[in-house]
C-alpha cells in the first residue's frame, strides 16, 4: 500500500544521503521524494511517497527514526493531510490542439508558463489524483516532456511534523 | 586555551579515558602523530589498517569500553571498511579517527582522498566529517556518545589536514547533545508485566539470549532470573558467556549448528522470550517454522530489531538490564506452584533430547580431531581465559566445544563472519587485559588473512597463543561443498600453505606444532607456558565436518546429525 511519510531532519551534511541510502540499502522503495528546509532554518522536512505491507511500514519508520539526524517521522494518514504535488507539462502545440490545450489548463486551473513555435508548457498543481487525471488527458494532445516535483504533504489542523 | 585540531584530539581522547589507541600513520595524520609522540596514551602500531579497527574490537568486547582506532585518509581509511562492517552487524562501540585531506581539496581527487563518510555510512553507527575545528570537541563527545548508548555501534570521524592543524578554543563539553537521538533504556511496565504473566503460565518456556544481553552488562540478572523460574536457556553465537555454559539451564547454542536439544527446545516452547536477540536467518533457520507453538516475547534496546522478520506478541523496547531488573523484582516471590510439574515435565523432555544426541566426536588415535583440541584447550586453561576465533569450521568448533562461564570472554564476529579478525581482536584484548591468557582459535586459511599482526604481537610484547586448526581446507566452505556440491571441491583445498612454525620463527614469535594427538597436550602446555605470543599449528583431520548442521533455509529440526 502507498503511504505518504513526512520525516523532519536536521539540515546537516549528507542526511538526504543517509535517508537515500537506507532506503536503497534495506530495498525499500522510494517513489517520491521532496524536501526543503522548514520555517526554522537549521531543520529541512522531507515528504516521502513509499510503499509496503504493514511490516515493511513499521520497519521504514522505524529505520528513519533510528538515524541520529531525524527528529521526527509521520505517518501521513489517508484523509488527516493536505498533499500538493506540481507538473510542468510541455505539449505539442499545433492550430488544432492549442484550444484543447488552453480548455484543459483551465479546466484544471493551470496555466501556460511558456509558449515556443511548437509547444506550450502547462504547469498544474494538487493532490495526486489531479495530477494523474491531467497527466492522461494531456496525453492524447502529444506530451513530450513532463517534470514533476514530487509530493508535499502537510497534516491538516494542528498537528504539525515541523513542529 | 587555543589548541591545535590535533591536540584537541589526544586532549578529548583522554577526557574519554582512552589509553589505548590501534593505529597506522600517513600523511594528513602527521600532526597527531607529532602529538602522539610524547603523549600519555600508548599507540599500537598495527601492520594493516583493518587490523586496527579488528583491534579496537576485539579491545572494546573483551572491556566494555570504547575501542579506539587512527588511520590516515584515502588507502588508510578504505582498508577500515571491513573492520568497521563488522563491529557495526555485532553492535561493537569503538571510535575510528581518519585522516582527510584538507577541505578545500575534498571532491578533487586529491591526492590520497576517499569519500570515506560515503563510503562507511552503511556500516557506522553514525559518521562525521568535521569541517571546522571549532566543532572538533563537540564532534568527538558525540561520537563516544554515540559509539556506547544505545544499541552500542562504531563512529567514523573524519578529519581533514586543515581541521587538524587549525586551532581552536578548546572546552570539551560534559554531555553530548543530540535531538534526534534517545535511546530507550527503560522496558515499559505494562509489557514487563505482561511478559511475567506470559512467562508465569508457559508449560514450555524458554530463554533465548544474543549479543545484546551481554553489552548491556545484564549476565548477572540473567542467570538469576534463570535460575528463580527455572527457565532453560539456549544462546546465540553472540551471546556465549551471558549464561554460564556449564549451568545445568543451559542448553548450549541454537540455530545453524546448534545443539540437538537446543533446536528442539526452540521448535517445541510454548514461551520464547528473546533477550537482545535478532532473529538472524543463522538461528532461525526456515522462518515460518521458527518456534512455531511459541508466544513470542522480545526484549531489545533496537526498536528495529523488534518484528523485523519474526512476528512478535510482546514487544519490550529498554535495555535489557533495566528490563531484567524489572522482571526479577516482580518473579521474586511471584512463583506459583503449579509450574513445577509442568516444568518437571520440560525439563524432562529437555534431558531426553540431551541423551538423544550428545555433542560428541571420535578421537581415535592417530589424526588429531579438532574438536580434541578445542577441548584440550579448555581443560588446559581452566577455561579461565579470553578466546578469540575466525570464522568457518574453527569458529563453530569453538563455540560448540569450548564452555564459556563468563561474559566478555569470547570473541567472535557473528553477524559479517569475517576471517582475518579473530588474530587482531586477540591483540586488542590483550592490550586491555595484558596478564590474561588470550588464545586466537583458527583456520589455516583465516590466519593468513592478517598474519602480519605476528610482528605487532611480538613489537608490543602481546603474548596472544593462536591455534591454527591446520585442515588444508577453506573447510567450512568444502563441507558444503561435500554436502550440497557431490564433494566437488573447487578451489578449497589449499595446496600451498606455509610452515607456520617457521613463519612463528620469521616473526620472532615462538612456533610449534602437532601432528598426533598425545602431542596436542604438551603443545598447549608448552604454548601456555610461554611468556610470549605463539603458533601453534595443529595438524587435524582434513575433511571433519561441524555437526548438527541445520542445512540453510531448513527448519531447526530438519538438523543433519552426524
Ligand atoms: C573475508 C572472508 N572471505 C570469505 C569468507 C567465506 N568463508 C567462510 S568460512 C571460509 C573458510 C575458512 O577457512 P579456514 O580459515 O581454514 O577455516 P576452517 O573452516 O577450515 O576451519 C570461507 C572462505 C569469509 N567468511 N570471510
Ligand atoms: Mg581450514
Amino acid at each position: 500500500m502507498k503511504h505518504t511519510i513526512s520525516v523532519l531532519v536536521e539540515n546537516e551534511f549528507g542526511v538526504l544521503a543517509r535517508v537515500a541510502g537506507l532506503f536503497s540499502g534495506r530495498g525499500f522503495n522510494i517513489d517520491s521524494l521532496s524536501v526543503a528546509e522548514t520555517q526554522d532554518p537549521d531543520l529541512s522536512l522531507m515528504t516521502i511517497v513509499t510503499r509496503g505491507d504493514d511490516q515493511i511500514m513499521e520497519q521504514i519508520i522505524k529505520q528513519l527514526h533510528k538515524l541520529v539526524n531525524v527528529l521526527k517521522v509521520t505517518d501521513l494518514q489517508e484523509g488527516a493531510y493536505l498533499d500538493r504535488e506540481m507538473v510542468l507539462i510541455k505539449v505539442n502545440a499545433t492550430d488544432e490542439t492549442k484550444p484543447e490545450i488552453l480548455r484543459l489548463a483551465e479546466i484544471f486551473r493551470g496555466k501556460v508558463v511558456d509558449v515556443s513555435p511548437k509547444t506550450y508548457t502547462v504547469e498544474v498543481s494538487g493532490p495526486e489524483d489531479k495530477i494523474r487525471a491531467v497527466l492522461e488527458l494531456f496525453h492524447p494532445l502529444g506530451v513530450r516532456e513532463v517534470v514533476r516535483t514530487g509530493k508535499v504533504a502537510m497534516p491538516r489542523g494542528l498537528q504539525t511534523p515541523g513542529g | 586555551m587555543e589548541l591545535t585540531g590535533a591536540e584537541i584530539l589526544v586532549e578529548s581522547l583522554k577526557k574519554e579515558g582512552v589509553n589505548t589507541l590501534f593505529g597506522y600513520p600517513g600523511g594528513v595524520v602527521l600532526n597527531v602523530y607529532d602529538v602522539l609522540y610524547d603523549a600519555d596514551i600508548r599507540h599500537v602500531l598495527v601492520r594493516h589498517e583493518q587490523a586496527a579497527v579488528h583491534a579496537a574490537d576485539g579491545f572494546a568486547r573483551a572491556s566494555g569500553d570504547v575501542g579506539v582506532a587512527l588511520v590516515t585518509s584515502g588507502p588508510g581509511a578504505t582498508n577500515t571498511v571491513t573492520g568497521l562492517a563488522t563491529a557495526y552487524m555485532d553492535s561493537i562501540p569503538l571510535v575510528l579517527f581518519t585522516g582527510q585531506v584538507p577541505t578545500g581539496l575534498i571532491g578533487n581527487d586529491a591526492f590520497q582522498e576517499a569519500d570515506i563518510v560515503g563510503i562507511t555510512r552503511p556500516c557506522t553507527k553514525h559518521n562525521y566529517l568535521v569541517k571546522d575545528v571549532r566543532d572538533l570537541a563537540r564532534t568527538i563527545k558525540e561520537a563516544f556518545y554515540l559509539a556506547r548508548s544505545g544499541r552500542p555501534g562504531p563512529v567514523l570521524v573524519d578529519l581533514p589536514k586543515d581541521v587538524v592543524v587549525g586551532k581552536a578554543e578548546y572546552a570539551y563539553p560534559d554531555a553530548a547533545k543530540l535531538r534526534g537521538y534517545n535511546p530507550t533504556y527503560e522496558g515499559h511496565l505494562g509489557q514487563v508485566k505482561k511478559a511475567l504473566k506470559a512467562i508465569l503460565a508457559a508449560e514450555r518456556p524458554l530463554l533465548y539470549v544474543g549479543g545484546g544481553a551481554i553489552l548491556s552488562g545484564a549476565a548477572g540478572e540473567l542467570t538469576e532470573l534463570a535460575r528463580v523460574l527455572k527457565l532453560p536457556v539456549t544462546t546465540t553465537l553472540m551471546g556465549l558467556g551471558a549464561f554460564p555454559g556449564s549451568d545445568p539451564l543451559c542448553l548450549g547454542m541454537l540455530g545453524m549448528h546448534g545443539t540437538y536439544r537446543a533446536n528442539m527446545a526452540v521448535s517445541h516452547c510454548d514461551v520464547l522470550v528473546a533477550i537482545g536477540a535478532r532473529f538472524d536467518d543463522r538461528v532461525t533457520g526456515k522462518i515460518d517454522e521458527f518456534a512455531p507453538h511459541a508466544t513470542v516475547i522480545h526484549v531489545d534496546i533496537d526498536p528495529t530489531s523488534i518484528s523485523k522478520n519474526v512476528r512478535v506478541d510482546i514487544p519490550i523496547v529498554g535495555d535489557v538490564r533495566n528490563v531484567l531488573r524489572k522482571l526479577l523484582g516482580l518473579a521474586n516471590g511471584a512463583d506459583p506452584a503449579e509450574r513445577d510439574a509442568h516444568l518437571a515435565e520440560w525439563h524432562g523432555q529437555i534431558a531426553a533430547w540431551r541423551e538423544t544426541h550428545k555433542m560428541d566426536y571420535d578421537q581415535g588415535r592417530d589424526v588429531i580431531k579438532p574438536q580434541y583440541v578445542v577441548e584440550q584447550l579448555w581443560e588446559a586453561t581452566g577455561g579461565d581465559c579470553i578466546v578469540s576465533t575466525e570464522v568457518g569450521q574453527n569458529q563453530m568448533w569453538a563455540a560448540q566445544y569450548f564452555t564459556f562461564d563468563r561474559p566478555r570472554r569470547w570473541l567472535t564476529s557473528g553477524g559479517l563472519g569475517t576471517m582475518g579478525y579473530g588474530f587482531p581482536a586477540a591483540l586488542g584484548a590483550q592490550a586491555a587485559f595484558p596478564d590474561a591468557v588470550v588464545i586466537d582459535i583458527a583456520g589455516d586459511g583465516s590466519i593468513q588473512m592478517n598474519i602480519q599482526e605476528l610482528a605487532t604481537a611480538v613489537q608490543y610484547a602481546l603474548p596472544v597463543k593462536v591455534a591454527v586448526l591446520n585442515n588444508g581446507f577453506l573447510g567450512m566452505v568444502r563441507q558444503w561443498q561435500e554436502l550440497f556440491y557431490d564433494r566437488r571441491y573447487s578451489h578449497t583445498r589449499m595446496d600451498v600453505a606455509p610452515d607456520f612454525v617457521k613463519l612463528a620463527d620469521a616473526y620472532g614469535a615462538l612456533g610449534l606444532r602437532a601432528t598426533r594427538p598425545d602431542e596436542v597436550r604438551p603443545v598447549i602446555d608448552q604454548a601456555l607456558a610461554h611468556p610470549g605470543p605463539v603458533m601453534m599449528d595443529f595438524r587435524v583431520a582434513p575433511e571433519e565436518g561441524v555437526y548438527p548442521m541445520v542445512p540453510a533455509g531448513a527448519p531447526l529440526t530438519k538438523m543433519l546429525l552426524v
